[in-house]
């Protein structure tokens, strides 16, 4: 059973509909208890990243997710839930991330932005659920780790980013697995299906 | 890099896609849902709807005809047409879109875009553009090009830029229909002063260069297009390998 995060924002409804297309059992909740005793957690993202730690800290959901990384519940981050994971971004000077890895966002300098459309991505060594493909974004922030280890793909737009990262039971993708069609979908068939 | 984007457009009225759709292997003519299952097996990038119905009161459909392609298609979805409010926003974004389209009601209410940005987030507001050009200059037109503004293009782009718009999506009322080509005039004139992806519409024929053209002289982020992909002339599998040939960078 995956426990989807709903934090009050984000495109909760894309999400549901990939895993109903893909026989998923999940359950959506608000509720830091049920975050906590969750066997794998799915964090949709969409959303500015001050406004989602204001909800996630307002219904002490950011408490329940660092307990439950540390836990190793599995946990899948999609967009802004792959940034909260981080100690700040740009995008909201003076607020404070999750912190389970150490680093910011940044915003992207060169190009049209925001990013919005296809991109292919290079997955590294610490990968073990991409493929090589084409996944879609829609971010004008990028996460930069100071661990490199953690970063499982990196794509490129004008300059190369972090375009996922994966370490012990944290996955977490910058592009939307919903909106990347049947390849998206065997991504999250993957991290389900994971031992 | 990222890829430049093919997106068809489906018009939808009262529920049912218009202007007479041609494939045969589709399971009911005239149903949206069928039509956006095969452009997204097709490889479309994105698919957009603009809701044409003119009656208040049937409007609700575009939010059922949402829905229902949001549970069967995977990629981003973008509607226009007739949103006037942040409740009409809200409501389309629940139903499963990823992007709406605003037009006529962001040129009569600029402040909508602010809104819109401010609670949904600039990435899921895209602003319909439509130009003709005057005079040899590009001026805004709303109310399906048939009501000139006072903006000219570059003061207009300018403007929604500042409100927090996402994406433009212009249409040169000059080239519309005309399968001719894109306005590779205007589409250069607007992808080289805003830092907002643009996605060109307007004029496609079955015509590879037509959009080789938009991206490589244009600088257009997107191509969209409608007739050539409804009635088979250039079907999108063709198109995008075509351009692939050509050099340009696609999915």
């Amino acid at each position: 059973m995956i426990t989807v995060l709903n934090y009050g924002g984000g495109n909760l409804k894309s999400v549901e509909n990939v895993l109903n297309k893909i026989n998923a059992p999940f359950k959506t909740t608000d509720k830091a208890s049920d975050i906590e005793q969750a066997e794998a957690i799915l964090f949709p993202g969409q959303g500015h990243f001050g406004q989602v730690m204001a909800n996630l800290t307002e219904k002490k959901l950011d408490i329940a997710l660092k307990t439950a990384l540390n836990k190793g519940i599995p946990f899948l981050g999609i967009c802004v839930g792959l940034q909260v994971l981080f100690d700040s971004s740009d995008e909201a000077p003076g607020i404070a991330g999750l912190s389970i890895f150490k680093g910011t966002c940044h915003k992207f300098t060169t190009g049209k932005i925001p990013q919005i459309g296809w991109n292919k991505i290079t997955t590294t060594k610490s990968n073990s659920f991409l493929t090589d493909d084409f996944y879609y974004f829609v971010n004008s922030f990028h996460v930069v780790p100071e661990h490199p280890e953690i970063v499982s793909a990196t794509a490129n737009y004008h300059v190369d980013f972090t375009a996922s990262v994966q370490h012990k039971n944290i996955f977490a993708t910058q592009f939307h697995l919903e909106k990347s069609g049947q390849i998206g979908q065997d991504v999250i068939l993957k991290w389900m299906n994971q031992k | 890099m990222i890829t430049k984007r093919i997106i068809p457009c489906l018009d939808i009225k009262d529920g049912q896609t218009v202007k007479g759709v041609h494939f045969e292997n589709l399971a009911k003519a005239g149903d949206p849902v069928s039509l956006a299952e095969k452009y997204y097996n097709d490889g479309a990038d994105e698919l957009v709807f603009l809701d044409i119905t003119a009656t208040n009161d049937k409007r609700k459909t575009i939010l059922d005809v949402v829905e229902a392609v949001a549970s069967k298609v995977f990629i981003p979805l973008t509607v226009g047409g007739g949103i006037r409010s942040i409740e009409d926003i809200h409501n389309l974004l629940l139903a499963g879109a990823d992007k709406v389209s605003l037009n006529t009601a962001a040129v009569v209410n600029p402040q909508l875009i602010y809104e819109g940005a401010k609670t949904f987030g600039s990435q899921c507001i895209t602003i319909a553009v439509d130009v003709k050009k005057i005079e040899n200059t590009y001026f805004v037109v709303t109310n399906a090009g048939t009501k000139k503004t006072d903006y000219t293009v570059t003061e207009w782009v300018k403007k929604i830029t500042d409100l927090g718009a996402g994406e433009i999506l212009l249409t040169s009322m000059d080239t519309d229909g005309t399968k001719a080509g894109y306005d590779l005039e205007v589409t250069q004139l607007v992808s080289d002063m805003t830092n907002l992806p643009v996605i060109a519409s307007g004029g496609a024929g079955a015509n590879v260069k037509h959009f080789t053209d938009v991206f490589q002289k244009g600088h257009a982020d997107a191509a969209l297009a409608a007739s050539i992909f409804h009635f088979n002339e250039l079907p999108i599998p063709e198109l995008k390998s075509q351009l692939k040939q050509a050099g340009v960078n696609i999915r």
